[in-house]
């Protein structure tokens, strides 16, 4: 296999893994509340300036960080729950609709102000950066841990919806949430807690972007947000293996179209993205693995 | 058991429970019958916590202790024996028959009781316990109805609230959920509040019944007495 | 204190006077701010009706709006550039395109038209979503017709921004316009497509029994509002001089849903209102931003501001209605 293939493989599972993290979050979300939530991408970007404030801070050690990270996710997703969801439950979808996209500005512009519009420049440790051998080509270990570690999540991710009692009742709150009521689950601690763990993988998924990346800003994570959309819809809307396949299907088309296209066409990258989008908005709304939607007019 | 005094409930601008009052002894069948849109559904929403009370009182009394339903969260009423099974079943399809009856037990911390009360339901409904790990939207309605009750007994309930047990069900189904609604209340006392249209069977089940009407109660005694009272006939037994 | 109720012609007269007299004092003063800033807050008024047109009337949710105006401003640069240094400026220009010079009404008319050919095209597939998805294609528009415009340099100098657009957006002109699209978007409000429309937000189901063409009236809406869009988006260029493919992004759709959801989602005057109201606002915040260097506090307020107002208020101020205004 030539090693041009190779790296772009590599990058694909990356990409991938990245918009897969965010796009499960999502997707857990969207099955329980059933509103798209504009501000998910931001917690990307959440979990990145943290990685960067506590790399920088230096205060703590290397290996606490991601779970740091990870607490931080889920504080922020959780927060978000209580701010801009607790008080519009039960509200028509356009309003659902215009608070998380008020949440969302709101989140980047607070960043703006308390962080700066100037990218961050940012590195994990040299190791990380390391270039290891792979079949003839050179692969940075970064772009194999990343992988590695969201499979990880969502293997355990799965095993907590499936077995755990509480995984029970999200399915369960995500069908029926008057009967699951009476079973004398608490909605709101639910939807709580989906919210949490949304933040505690997309903040993981920042962290992971930043290492992979190296720059950081305000903005980061409003594009990514959009395109883990794009993962869940590819997947099907409340699926989350779906989503999973969804992101890394995303992750390898656009490394294919960057990677295999003569270079003049790579700045339409994000063009054939959303191209693709409501293409597929269009044609197959229910993705891979969904249900198709209620009826619609 | 329960205690309604004057209970007035609201639904939007609507007013459709216009001062009840009735009560449930432990251990006694009671139903609820009347038209579509009489209060029945609204009635036991109400008592397991769904819909705010606008004005009177209703007290559950419990060997665990006394609970002013108007002022418990729906969480804290199950956790308290107020069980709900509502109307058109509505198990989870999705899940299967195993994960539906666990969801009943979700408040209970004890694994091995929890474990025992769904074997017990696998004693009763031997063929919930041949389909387990089976998505339960699989099942007949029939069968269902025999899920969503072992699901309301692995909670342990000491109210049992069953809205429309009969609705969709054969007739024949139906006499069979019934027996086993009188032979649980006989053998183990389960406490039982049935919202009914079916009146004939409701009023041949119950100890004590309860005509509700426009959001009143109209009328109220014994499941015989009712059974042979000719105005109860002319209006819900005369036909079907 | 009695109901103010005027007849519709009597609002009409008002609202031709108020302009008259608004673009003939701004344009006295001459004081370049003010009228650089009514010409923007005229054009935002535009916008905000005929977003009430597409979105409102239809109960659709749509935030392509930037897209359709980020269309139809570079196609009417190509026209109103000045010939001499457009093979300088936008050399992938076939020749003929390049001899061409438009004035700037005629070019924003065609801006306006590839604008709502695009919305047609768009339109036409995009109006049988659901709301949310509807929303998202929307807005993947907006980056897919952001990315084009990057990309294609030879037409709009990509990144680096087109600069020295001829000042041609008088205010008369603007003014002009803005009560043309108000007269225009009022008028199909109550005509029998205006009324169709609000019943297919009220109720789609129910209004195809009644044998509306839903879809058919969410695309005249689609297109409509986008061909007004890529109007004001000719427009705007005209006045600031400079256009950049992130003139008009996802900041500015945003905006536009504050404008609306504030006014009430179905509502012209309400539209103009708060239109006045929050261009005003936000340019008041945006002082304030470059007195105390915090950049970014103006969207920020803007969308706490809009959370707190849904709370309170989710119809808008005035929802459906026209306030001032007997319409019966």
């Amino acid at each position: 296999m030539s090693d041009y293939l190779i790296q772009q493989i590599v990058n694909g599972l990356s990409l991938g893994s990245l918009y897969a993290l965010v796009a499960i979050g999502f997707s857990l979300i969207y099955g329980v509340i059933r509103l798209v939530n504009f501000a998910h991408g931001d917690l990307l970007m959440i979990g990145a300036f943290m990685t960067f404030g506590l790399v920088a801070s230096d205060v703590v050690p290397w290996a606490a960080i991601p779970l740091l990270v990870l607490a931080g996710g889920f504080a922020a997703g959780g927060l978000i729950e209580r701010i801009a969801f607790r008080s519009i439950s039960g509200a028509p979808m356009i309003t659902g609709f215009i608070v998380t996209l008020s949440a969302s500005i709101a989140i980047q512009n607070l960043a703006l102000i308390f962080l700066g519009s100037q990218p961050r420049n940012f590195n994990f440790p040299e190791v990380f950066r390391m270039r290891l051998p792979l079949g003839g080509a050179d692969v940075a270990l970064i772009d194999l841990v990343i992988p590695v570690v969201t499979l990880l999540c969502a293997l355990g991710l799965t095993a907590f919806i499936r077995k755990t009692r509480v995984g029970i009742a999200i399915r369960a709150v995500a069908e029926n949430p008057f009967a699951a009521q009476l079973m004398g689950i608490s909605i709101g601690r639910l939807v709580f807690l989906v919210f949490g763990l949304g933040g505690a993988l997309a903040a993981l998924a920042g962290l992971f972007w930043a290492g992979k990346y190296g720059q950081i800003n305000p903005l980061m994570g409003f594009l990514p947000g959009l395109k883990a959309f794009l993962a869940t819809i590819i997947g099907g809307v409340g699926s989350l293996p779906g989503a999973i396949v969804g992101g890394y299907i995303l992750g390898f088309s656009e490394i294919a179209f960057v990677g295999f296209l003569p270079p003049e066409y790579s700045g339409y990258r994000d063009a054939f993205v959303f191209g693709l989008l409501i293409l597929i908005l269009l044609v197959r709304p229910q993705g891979l693995f969904g249900e198709a939607e209620q009826e619609r007019a | 058991m329960l205690r309604v005094e004057g209970l007035h409930v609201n639904r939007g601008r609507t007013k459709v429970l216009q001062g009840i009052d009735f009560a449930v002894e432990t251990g006694e069948i009671a139903t609820l019958i009347g038209a579509n849109g009489a209060g029945k559904t609204t009635t036991l929403m109400t008592l397991s916590g769904l819909l705010p009370i606008s004005s009177g009182h209703v007290t559950l009394q419990t060997p665990d202790g006394s609970f002013d339903i108007g002022a418990t969260s729906p969480v804290d009423l199950v956790r308290a024996g107020i069980v709900h099974a509502p109307e058109g079943r509505q198990i989870f399809g999705r899940l299967s028959i195993e994960e539906n009856l666990q969801l009943g037990a979700f408040l209970a911390n004890d694994k091995a009781r929890v474990a025992r009360a769904v074997a017990d339901v696998y004693e009763r409904f031997p063929i919930l316990g041949e389909r387990r790990t089976m998505p339960a939207g699989n099942l007949s309605g029939g069968e269902q109805m025999m899920l969503a009750i072992g699901r309301a007994l692995v909670a342990e309930p000491k109210l049992l609230l069953l809205d429309e047990p009969s609705l969709g069900l054969a007739p024949q189904i139906t006499e069979e959920i019934f027996d086993f609604l009188e032979k649980l209340n006989r053998e183990q006392g389960v406490t039982m509040l049935i919202v009914e249209q079916n009146a004939m069977l409701a009023l041949e089940l119950a100890n004590r019944a309860f005509v509700i009407e426009n959001g009143r109660i109209v009328l109220q005694g014994t499941g015989d007495e009712l059974l042979d009272d000719p105005a109860v006939f002319e209006a819900y037994l005369g036909v079907g | 204190m009695k109901r103010l109720q005027i007849t519709p012609w009597q609002a009409f007269f008002v609202l031709i006077a108020a302009m008259a007299l608004l673009v003939l004092a701004v344009d006295a003063s001459g004081n370049g701010y003010f009228q650089t800033f009514t010409a923007l807050m005229l054009i935002q008024v535009m916008l905000a009706v005929s977003l009430t047109m597409t979105n409102g009337f239809t109960g659709m949710f749509s935030l392509g709006h930037p897209a359709f105006m980020t269309i139809g401003a570079y196609v009417a640069i190509l026209f109103t550039y000045p010939v001499g240094r457009k093979g300088f400026a936008m050399p992938a220009l076939p020749e003929t395109v390049a001899q061409i010079h438009l004035s700037l009404p005629i070019a924003a008319l065609v801006g306006g038209l590839t604008a709502a050919l695009l919305g047609w095209l768009i339109g036409r597939l995009v109006v049988h979503l659901q709301t949310h998805y509807l929303a998202v294609a929307t807005l993947g528009l907006i980056i897919v017709v952001q990315t084009f415009a990057l990309n294609l340099d030879g037409f709009t100098r990509g990144g680096r921004g087109i600069t020295g657009v001829p000042r041609e957006a008088t205010l008369a002109l603007i003014g002009f316009f803005t009560v043309l699209v108000i007269v225009l978007c009022w008028r199909i409000k109550h005509a029998s497509v205006g009324r169709a429309m609000l019943a297919v937000r009220e109720n789609e189901m129910a209004a195809r029994c009644f044998g509306i063409k839903a879809i058919r009236l969410k695309v005249i809406a689609f297109v409509l509002g986008a061909g007004i869009a890529g109007f004001c988006g000719a427009l705007l260029p005209h006045v600031v001089s400079v256009m950049s493919p992130k003139s008009f992004g996802l900041i500015l759709a945003f905006n536009l849903v504050a404008i609306i959801v504030v006014g009430g989602q179905g509502s012209i005057i309400g539209a103009i209102f708060s239109a006045v109201l929050i261009t005003f606002g936000s340019e008041s915040l945006r002082q304030v931003e470059e007195a105390t260097g915090v950049y970014g506090m103006t969207q920020v307020i803007v969308a706490v501001a809009l959370i707190a107002f849904l709370l309170v208020r989710p119809k808008g101020l005035f929802g459906l209605k026209e306030p001032f205004v007997r319409t019966s």
